[in-house]
């Protein structure tokens, strides 16, 4: 037998005896990813435009607001994600009962998810020209219709592309998840492959990993590619 | 009693912070259906005087009235009532780029309740504009003439009373600054609508203009009616290149 057989035998044992466990690692991670984005578009979205538009300057300046907001989403974003997650495990039982277990184990991944993403909406409204703003103002628009109407759609292929940067960088923060029992694709690759020693089934995992973000990162670039008109 | 004008500043002055005098004094009053052009200097208080009529300015002395309103007396939903019966045509005309030429037109309905809303006036101001051919285009995949009508287009498709046009041609070459000047008198022509064109080019005056507000350092130092003999044969960019570049 060569060394290439030997690999896929490993592979293909190692696989058979722990492919039911790889598929509902990869659940995991869809789910973290899935509810963390959802938090990210529905909570990040709204936090980074309040910041765009309430900085000092801004549409509706209100430096409080604008300070308090700014200053959250450093703090989160500064910590590091594993440090994060105990920081948070107070929070977290409070909220699930539990700390630990992959519903649990997302609170945090949430959080992360809407600072990461509310600073890349903010960054990439501030990129949209003064004028469409001001266009909107002498429209008679209020402020939300000046969001909706104007600055979302101009900045739209942007916010798809951020999207897709900020759920890759959350499937890296997620494989840290293993250690409050977030399970997931990360974890799988720790647990049998460096704890037991199966590199061939970690380095199989590692590849299903990097799969997934070439094809995130593909469909990302091509949905903005198909918005963007400029 | 407030004007019937369309657009009737008394005394109107607008003092920024620290002191500098955007405005000062300026006493002009705009008949309707008139079209008038703002020329002057930069710096000479043009742009100051078309920010306080649409309000995003306000002004620190005196009064200003806009279709019938005192601006300096709204509050902020009485201001947007207002901008939205005011056409505003701008320099850079700022079209969203992700947006057809037919979405951009139908931004200024999209803010008014549903039932003021009509696909009609859309499809009419495209055809007056003349681009209802490009309707489905991108703003990107215009000229700067094309996307210049657009932005009039929107700025048209309220039916507003009062224009106002913030150096409307200075991006564009001369012929093309003659067919966009020709569509804000053809607005005139056809709606009725008071037209304010703020601008430093003299040409643009002569060839719309019923009257001229000569500003400077912030005053109003003239008004002149145009002769009609100022008036000159349109000609095209390469006749008038030949004309004035020739030996």
């Amino acid at each position: 037998m060569t060394g290439q057989d030997d690999i896929l035998a490993s592979l293909g044992a190692s696989l058979v005896a722990r492919g039911d466990d790889l598929i509902e690692a990869l659940g995991e991670t869809a789910y973290m990813l899935g509810v963390s984005l959802a938090a990210a578009v529905v909570i990040g979205l709204p936090l980074g435009a309040a910041v765009y538009l309430t900085r000092p300057g801004g549409i509706v300046p209100q430096r409080i607001v604008w300070s308090i907001v700014n200053f959250l989403i450093n703090v989160i974003r500064s910590f590091p994600f594993l440090l994060l997650v105990v920081f948070l495990v107070p929070v977290t039982r409070a909220v699930y009962g539990t700390t630990f277990g992959t519903p649990a184990a997302t609170f945090s991944l949430c959080v992360v998810a809407v600072a990461v993403y509310g600073r890349l909406v903010e960054q990439i409204l501030r990129e949209v020209s003064p004028g469409i703003p001001r266009v909107a103002q002498t429209l008679g628009a209020t402020v939300p219709q000046t969001v909706w109407r104007f600055l979302l759609p101009e900045a739209l292929p942007g916010l798809v592309y951020a999207l897709t940067s900020a759920s890759i960088s959350l499937l890296s923060y997620s494989t840290v998840l293993g250690v409050v029992g977030g399970g997931g694709i990360g974890d799988f690759a720790l647990r049998y492959g460096y704890q037991e020693y199966d590199d061939v089934l970690m380095y199989f995992t590692i590849l299903v990993i990097l799969i997934i973000v070439l094809v995130v990162q593909a469909v990302g670039q091509r949905i903005s590619v198909r918005l963007d008109h400029r | 009693m407030l004007p019937t004008s369309p657009v009737a500043l008394a005394r109107a002055g607008v003092a920024y912070p620290g002191g500098v005098q955007g405005m000062a004094g300026v006493d002009l009053t705009v008949a309707g259906g008139e079209i008038l052009g703002v020329i002057g200097e930069s710096g000479a208080g043009k742009s100051t005087l078309l920010s306080v009529l649409t309000g995003e300015v306000s002004a620190t002395s005196g009064t200003v009235s806009v279709l019938g309103q005192d601006v300096g007396r709204l509050d902020r939903a009485g201001l947007r009532r207002l901008r939205r019966d005011i056409g505003v045509v701008f320099q850079g005309v700022h079209l969203l780029s992700n947006r057809t030429v037919r979405q951009n037109v139908e931004v200024p309905l999209d803010l008014r309740p549903r039932r003021e809303r009509s696909a009609e006036a859309v499809d009419d101001v495209l055809r007056f504009v003349g681009l209802d051919q490009r309707a489905d285009a991108y703003p990107a995949q215009l000229s700067g003439g094309q996307r210049q009508r657009v932005g009039i287009a929107r700025a048209l498709v309220t039916r507003p009373r009062l224009l106002l046009c913030d150096e409307p041609t200075s991006a564009l070459d001369a012929a093309t600054a003659g067919e966009v000047l020709d569509l804000l008198r053809d607005a005139r022509d056809r709606f009725g609508t008071t037209v304010v064109i703020v601008t430093h080019d003299l040409d643009v005056v002569r060839d719309v203009c019923d009257r001229v507000a000569l500003f400077d350092d912030g005053r109003l130092v003239d008004v002149l009616a145009i002769a009609p003999a100022a008036r000159r044969e349109r000609e095209s960019y390469l006749d008038r290149a030949r004309r004035e570049l020739g030996a």
